[in-house]
């Protein structure tokens, strides 16, 4: 079984399924997309986040590292990558976490433990647990495991998935799964691929597949002004949505929403800046509330109620 | 500062009201339901904090003509009997609700006879850039001849000082606690439902029949009661005479009145005064005019702390209101009006200014009326009605800082007042705060009242609790815990000062392990609680001897019967409580001591010290350490976790069942108000990385910015607490609009709520706003007069705070999820 790695747990979670969750988040996406607001979760390894800000030039690090990788600059802290093998001291030694591993392993038990604590509130608000990533498909065993035991403890699961994997993974892992957060990013498979590092087309293809299943599936739409705000766009994706006759199936939960479009914003600078790569941003910008309005009329026109943020 | 006009608040530079915050841009109208609310609001705003000196000069004549004549009690009724008699009458232009404490709105009296303030305490009054209170020379120079020289040695704060103990000095000095009852009476008094069903004239035949039974051979205290019983009928006579002069007032004006709706009002107004309080009320404009003659009565007689509160008065009302709906003598509307009216009433009352130190242990306008809505009703069931969401309703519009309001959320209460409450926290005026009946019901039983005096109890002020009508529950003043444990680690030394303010404990380097370090604290502790026990009950004894309250007496269930005073063990309940704060910074502090010297050996008991005693100058890495690599409290931590409930229970033990003079007992109780805030201005550095004079963390809340992983987090921190074993504890959880965009996450705060009472929370409160509107609010203060803040039970402008408060507010932890 592959096991993954955890680069964040978030409570208080209202924006990844009915009531007050905890997301659990994956680390490891086989896609890129430009606009990904967690950089980090695109890698399945242990990456080293550094935040010159927060480094007041202890040079703890420094002393303590076994491979010599690191220096101090006048613009903080570098690492030799081909000396740096990730063992993580470092961060241990830093007085300030500017240095900090992002991913970390736990046991199903760990996992389950840290979800069973916020139970109280769980239970309150009809609320649940979300996997989330990174893909969380990606390491399917292991998230079925997690399903099946949080299945066991009468938790709500929802799984937020790009769709990209095997149609017999899906399925398998829909057996164990109460919502699927399933997002959907543009219609053309050609921009699909220059957007995000892949083809589109198994991405659709499972999403037609996964509601004539039965699952309950919400549609989220990152919504990226220069990538999927033209109207043609829009259009499309509403018509495609139309089409799959989407149900509320589960009417036990408060009001999970079918669709929702997430606003684009540039938050994530910062975090690239962290893993110390660039930030291919150079056309997306937030959406204008002309364009927001927009998408909810063309919706509306294929009879699609949306609901803007998650 | 005036808090001036609303209208001309200019657009701030973020639109801040595009994420659900208050600050609405779009305001183009008054806030009020009506013409009349909306221009009764603007006048309570706009006029400016004066003091009047007409009370001082009547109580300080009436007391040079009689001194000597009379009882004490005696003494008492017949000043208050005074000055109903002589005090300026208002009646303001299309008021409802009539009555004020001053000769007019926003004017408050002084209690020479208490505190006696200098000529250079009015300078400072009138000049200072927050909380000014206006007073003319010719009124400083009357004071100075009239009033100064008559109460010099006179004074309740006088009387007091001369008799404490140097050692009680030494601690009091240093800043380990605070006392009360040195400027102002024994307050947090709140009313049951007794004054909707008897006046004045009822409560004079009970006292009657109360003499008549006086055993003057056999009961060796039958004058005493006899004295104390003649001072309350003297009393209610005082309130009625009061009332009719307002009748009077009002008939007066009537009749030169052209507009003949406002003819109509006045006549109204009259005929209402003079049936109550003479009499119990028959609908609602009375039941609430009763109320506040009630009120003014008891704020006019002493100056009490936590003012005076109706408690229930969403429940009170409700008979009165339904009965009227039913008979279609008044609309909702109408009622609504009234209701507002007697909103702006209590606002146009601000705290009388304190002297000395106290003004910065709690500098505010605040006078700490707290309305109950909802909650739980005598017979345990709930007690939501229509009237609840009307002055939710009046909360939400008036937007005004007083009357402070919370709102009771039991299992009983619906989803649908709950959502209504949140929607109302949301719009981030800093309010209403929210606390669990089921708790706190059992922390009153736990006192040992019966369940249905528990059931009809509630909070006053701030998060205290009491059984309402029946209970003199006095807060005798603030614990500086984080201080004691400076004490233990300085042998008993106050390292700001070098001199000894506690007892020696032994040398810090010394102690082989932290239980050793921990059983000097607790060593500390016991004799700092008994050190403030023995002055509080001194005090409570001057008190009962020199300054009884024969009003208030009447209203408070037993004191009749018992034929004894509010302060002297009248009321069937007696406690008295001490608030501990900091318990937060005290825990931390401890954490880092156990982990990092005795544990992991990170650093040794010397260089913590040394580095602490430096203020961290030069020792960065190291305090970075300890902010980052310690388990702090509020993180479901069990480690620190573990040492909070630790210290809890201790601080429970050293002072829950400790003898007050009333043959009852002192009990724990976990209020800050803005108290941490001074204390840690008198408190060097701590072990946990606090800086020198930075505020000390409030109420059982987290330590500012060290709860880190969330508000479910924060909230199972304290759910380990045994909250029944206080009489209140706080926690403050500040929240950035955004998260509480949609309906649904305003539904999920609900949950948040519901989910912390089930794990045996006493009480929350969110501060809605974000750190921008903070800085901006900083840097343009005339822009952002209106800006409210909820802070440690309670709210104010966050302009009229001063900037260790400004800057403790944009400290706190946002518990921003992006």
């Amino acid at each position: 079984m592959t096991q993954p790695l955890i680069f964040d747990i978030k409570r208080y979670a209202i924006n990844d399924g009915p009531g007050i969750r905890i997301t659990i988040f994956f680390k490891g996406c086989p896609l890129t997309c430009a606009w990904c607001h967690n950089p980090e979760s695109q890698s399945p390894k242990v990456q080293k986040l550094y935040t010159p800000s927060k480094c007041i030039g202890s040079q703890d690090c420094i002393e303590i590292c076994p491979e010599n990788a690191l220096t101090l600059t006048p613009q903080g802290i570098v690492t030799n990558s081909d000396k740096c093998n990730l063992c993580g001291l470092c961060a241990d030694a830093c007085p300030t976490k500017a240095i900090e591993m992002s991913g970390k392993f736990y046991k199903p038990e760990e996992l389950i433990d840290i979800i069973q604590k916020e139970k109280v509130h769980i239970k309150q608000s009809n609320g649940g647990v979300t996997f989330s990533g990174g893909e969380p498909l990606m390491f399917s065993e292991f998230l079925i495991q997690m399903l099946k035991e949080c299945g066991k403890q009468g938790l709500h699961r929802a799984v937020d998935t790009s769709g990209f994997a095997s149609t017999e993974t899906l399925l398998e892992v829909a057996k164990h799964t109460d919502l699927f957060l399933y997002d959907l990013k543009m219609m053309d498979p050609v921009q699909h691929k220059k957007w995000t590092g892949v083809d589109n087309r198994l991405i659709l293809k499972n999403l037609k597949i996964l509601n004539e299943f039965g699952a309950n599936v919400n549609i989220r739409i990152p919504f990226i002004k220069n990538v999927n705000t033209g109207l043609e766009e829009v259009t499309k994706m509403a018509e495609f949505i139309s089409q799959l006759n989407l149900k509320r199936r589960d009417l036990e939960i408060a009001s999970p929403v079918l669709l929702n479009i997430l606003p684009y914003h540039n938050i994530a600078v910062n975090k690239y800046q962290k893993l110390g790569s660039d930030y291919k941003d150079f056309e997306m910008t937030e959406p204008t509330e002309k364009e927001q309005k927009m998408a909810i009329s063309v919706f509306k026109k294929f009879g699609l109620e949306l609901e803007i943020g998650g | 500062m005036t808090i001036t006009d609303i209208n001309t608040v200019r657009t701030p530079e973020r639109k801040a009201g595009a994420e659900g915050n208050f600050y609405s841009t779009k305001k183009t109208h008054l806030p009020g339901m009506n013409k009349r609310i909306q221009q009764l609001r603007k006048e309570s705003v706009d006029t400016q904090e004066s003091l009047s000196i007409e009370r001082a000069l009547i109580t300080t004549q009436f007391y040079k003509e009689n001194e000597g004549k009379y009882s004490a009690p005696m003494m008492r009724a017949l000043n208050f009997m005074e000055i109903c008699k002589q005090k300026t009458i208002y009646i303001g232009d299309d008021e409802l609700i009539v009555g004020e404490r001053g000769p007019y709105p926003k004017s408050v009296p002084t209690f020479p006879e208490l505190t006696c303030h200098s000529v250079e305490d009015f300078h400072v009054l009138n000049s200072r850039e927050q909380q000014r209170y206006t007073i003319p020379q010719k009124d400083i120079d009357t004071y100075e001849q009239e009033v100064i020289p008559y109460w010099k040695g006179r004074t309740m704060r006088e009387r007091i000082f001369n008799h404490v103990p140097e050692t009680w000095k030494a601690a009091y000095h240093a800043g380990v606690f605070t006392e009360f009852m040195e400027q102002r009476a024994p307050g947090h008094t709140t009313l049951d439902g007794k004054i909707y069903r008897k006046g004045m004239l009822d409560f004079k035949k009970e006292i009657d029949d109360q003499i008549r039974q006086l055993d003057f051979l056999n009961d060796p205290d039958a004058t005493e009661k006899l004295e104390e019983l003649q001072a309350m009928l003297i009393s209610c006579d005082a309130a009625v005479v009061f009332a009719e002069r307002h009748a009077e007032l009002a008939e007066k004006i009537a009749e030169k009145e052209n507009n003949n709706q406002r003819k109509k009002e006045l006549r109204q107004i009259a005929e209402v005064c003079r049936r109550v309080p003479a009499n119990a009320p028959r609908n609602l404009w009375e039941a609430i005019q009763m109320y506040w003659f009630v009120h003014l009565g008891t704020i006019t007689e002493l100056n009490g702390w936590d003012a005076m509160n109706p408690g229930h008065f969403d429940q009170h009302l409700t008979p009165f209101y339904e009965k009227e709906i039913l008979n279609e003598t008044i609309t909702r509307e109408e009622a609504k009006e009234l209701i507002s009216c007697f909103w702006i009433k209590v606002n146009n009352h601000p705290a009388p200014p304190k002297v000395g130190i106290t003004a910065r242990e709690s500098g505010t306008y605040n006078d700490f009326t707290n309305i109950n809505l909802g909650g739980l009703k005598p017979d345990g069931s709930d007690g939501v009605s229509e009237v609840s969401y009307i002055m939710l309703e009046i909360i939400e519009e008036l937007h005004i800082l007083q009357p402070g309001n919370s709102v009771h959320i039991s299992q009983k209460t619906p989803d649908k007042f709950l959502t209504a409450a949140t929607k109302v926290i949301r719009q981030g005026h800093g309010y209403p705060s929210v606390f669990n009946p089921d708790i706190y019901v059992q922390e009153l039983t736990n006192q040992g009242k019966s369940l249905k005096d528990a059931y009809e109890g509630g909070c006053s002020g701030c998060i205290e609790v009491g059984a309402f009508g029946k209970e003199a529950y006095i807060l005798t003043g603030y614990l500086n815990v984080p201080k004691i444990v400076e004490l233990t680690l300085n042998n008993g030394i106050d390292p700001l000062t070098g001199k000894k303010a506690g007892i020696e404990t032994g040398n810090p380097l010394d102690f082989k392990n932290f239980e050793e370090l921990y059983l000097a604290f607790l060593k500390q502790l016991d004799y700092i609680v008994d050190l403030k026990i023995r002055v509080s009950n001194y005090i409570d004894k001057m008190f009962a001897k020199y300054a009884p309250a024969p009003f208030l007496s009447v209203v408070i269930e037993d004191c009749i019967s018992k034929g004894k005073d509010y302060y002297n063990g009248g009321p069937r309940y007696n406690t008295n409580y001490i608030q501990c704060t900091g318990l937060g910074t005290v825990t931390d502090s401890f954490s880092v001591i156990k982990k990092h010297v005795f544990e992991e050996g990170t650093f040794s008991m010397e260089t913590l010290l040394s580095a602490v005693s430096k203020n961290f100058e030069g020792e960065e890495v190291l305090r970075q350490r300890i902010l980052n690599r310690t388990p702090f409290f509020g993180n479901d931590d069990d480690y620190a976790d573990e040492i909070a409930l630790r210290v809890y229970n201790d601080l429970y033990k050293a002072i829950d069942g400790k003898p007050n003079i009333k043959g009852e007992t002192f009990h724990l109780n976990m209020l800050s108000t803005t108290c941490h805030v001074y204390f840690g201005l008198v408190l060097g550095a701590t072990p946990n990385g606090r800086f020198a004079g930075k505020s000390i963390s409030d109420g059982t809340s987290p330590s500012h910015g060290c709860d880190t992983h969330g508000p479910t987090n924060v909230i199972r921190s304290l759910g380990k607490l045994d909250q029944i074993k206080s009489g209140g504890t706080l926690l403050n959880l500040r929240f950035v609009p955004s998260l509480l965009k949609r309906e649904k996450d305003v539904e999920k705060l609900g949950h948040l709520i519901r989910s912390y009472f089930t794990l045996g929370g006493h009480h929350i409160q969110f501060n809605v706003v974000d750190t921008a509107t903070l800085l901006a609010a900083q840097a343009c203060p005339e822009d952002y007069k209106d800006l409210l803040v909820r802070m440690a039970g309670y709210s104010d402008y966050f302009n009229d705070m001063n900037a260790d408060l400004q800057q403790e507010v944009i400290d706190r932890t946002e518990n921003e999820v992006i």
